[in-house]
């Protein structure tokens, strides 16, 4: 069980003050079911492998907002979501977006590069370990999808075949959100998403 | 015969009853197989490429020879993430294991060994696959 299993908490109030100033924008979005934002806790920073041997760390990625996918070539229901991903990725890499996935493959790239070729996966694909996993609570349930906002703070998970619909709201409603303003002091400790 | 219950995940194996054969001749284990309400595991030909099978192998046979493995019929399944229906086992079920005892084999105790994989989900979530241990105890008499 995720002790950091986030519960669906309705940011009504944030989409109301985004449309009471007008910021609802051309793309208003139905409110997806994102965390507030004082109560969000930044995702845990790591540092896997992508195909070509390049390490990458989430902390690359502070400013943008950030899906994080795990995911496995065995898994069915990754299977669906996975091609939304490169949707969204094609749609909204320009606005500040990137979808990672972690492959949880005991096999590694070995299946996971075919795979990954086979359907042009279009973002950066990454082989998992337990080490991360247990950083973000233990995950174990896949796909297991963490959507990550422009400070590095986890707006909602996703365990499970998500839909669509809220998936594509919860990454509009955080590329609308204000951009922070970058700290030039010390960085935020990182937390650990919880232990199970 | 008689196997010790394993559990691993959302899969469980029973206990049969105790089973004693001859020397040369053939015995059959079955072993019962449970899987959690709500969950399934592939069957033995699943059928996908990419999903991974339920596969008892045995790594160890004792005076035991051969030990084919017998899977139930599958059921065909319709899920939120599949477009097609997938051939699945879930609830409970039983395997079988054939062997021939050894006609050199010692009276008294043994055991076969093996390991049984699968790999699970529900309607909307997979887990990693996970093997969980077999053991078939006999009396060669």
């Amino acid at each position: 069980m995720l002790a950091f299993r986030f519960s669906a908490i309705s940011t009504a109030a944030l989409a109301l003050a985004l449309l009471a100033a007008g910021c609802g924008g051309p793309a208003a979005v139905k409110a997806a079911t994102l965390k507030p934002e004082k109560e969000r806790k930044t995702a845990p920073d790591f540092a896997l492998k992508d195909a070509d041997g390049r390490v990458a760390h989430l902390s690359d990625y502070r400013g943008k907002v950030v899906l994080l996918d795990f995911w496995a070539t065995w898994c069915g229901p990754c299977r669906i979501e996975i091609p939304w991903f490169m949707d969204l990725q094609r749609r909204d890499r320009d606005r500040g977006f990137e979808v990672l996935g972690v492959a949880m493959d005991d096999e590694g790239w070995e299946v996971v590069k075919p795979f990954v070729a086979e359907l042009g996966v279009n973002y950066r694909v990454l082989i998992g370990n337990d080490a991360t996993t247990q950083m973000y609570g233990g995950v174990d349930a896949l796909p297991t999808t963490f959507l990550i906002d422009r400070s590095g703070k986890v707006a909602i998970v996703h365990v499970g075949l998500a839909s669509r619909k809220e998936i594509e709201d919860g990454v509009e409603q955080l590329l609308q959100s204000p951009v922070p303003v970058v700290s030039s002091g010390a960085p935020e400790p990182v937390v650990s998403l919880g232990a199970k | 015969m008689c196997l010790s219950a394993q559990s691993s995940g959302h899969l469980k194996v029973g206990e049969p009853a105790n089973i004693s054969a001859a020397r040369g001749s053939s015995v059959e284990a079955k072993i019962p197989v449970t899987v959690d309400a709500g969950f399934h595991v592939n069957s033995n030909h699943p059928s996908e490429d990419y999903l991974i099978p339920l596969s008892l192998k045995w790594t160890s046979l004792g005076a035991l020879e051969g030990g084919e493995v017998g899977y139930p019929p599958s059921k065909a399944e319709k899920y939120d993430f599949s477009e097609k229906p997938l051939s699945v086992f879930s609830g409970s079920f039983s395997l079988t294991a054939r062997f021939k005892v050894a006609a050199t084999a010692p009276p008294g105790p043994g055991v076969a060994t093996g390991k049984l994989r699968y790999q699970a989900c529900n309607s909307n979530t997979c887990f990693p696959p996970k093997t969980v241990d077999v053991n078939v105890t006999y009396q060669v008499q």
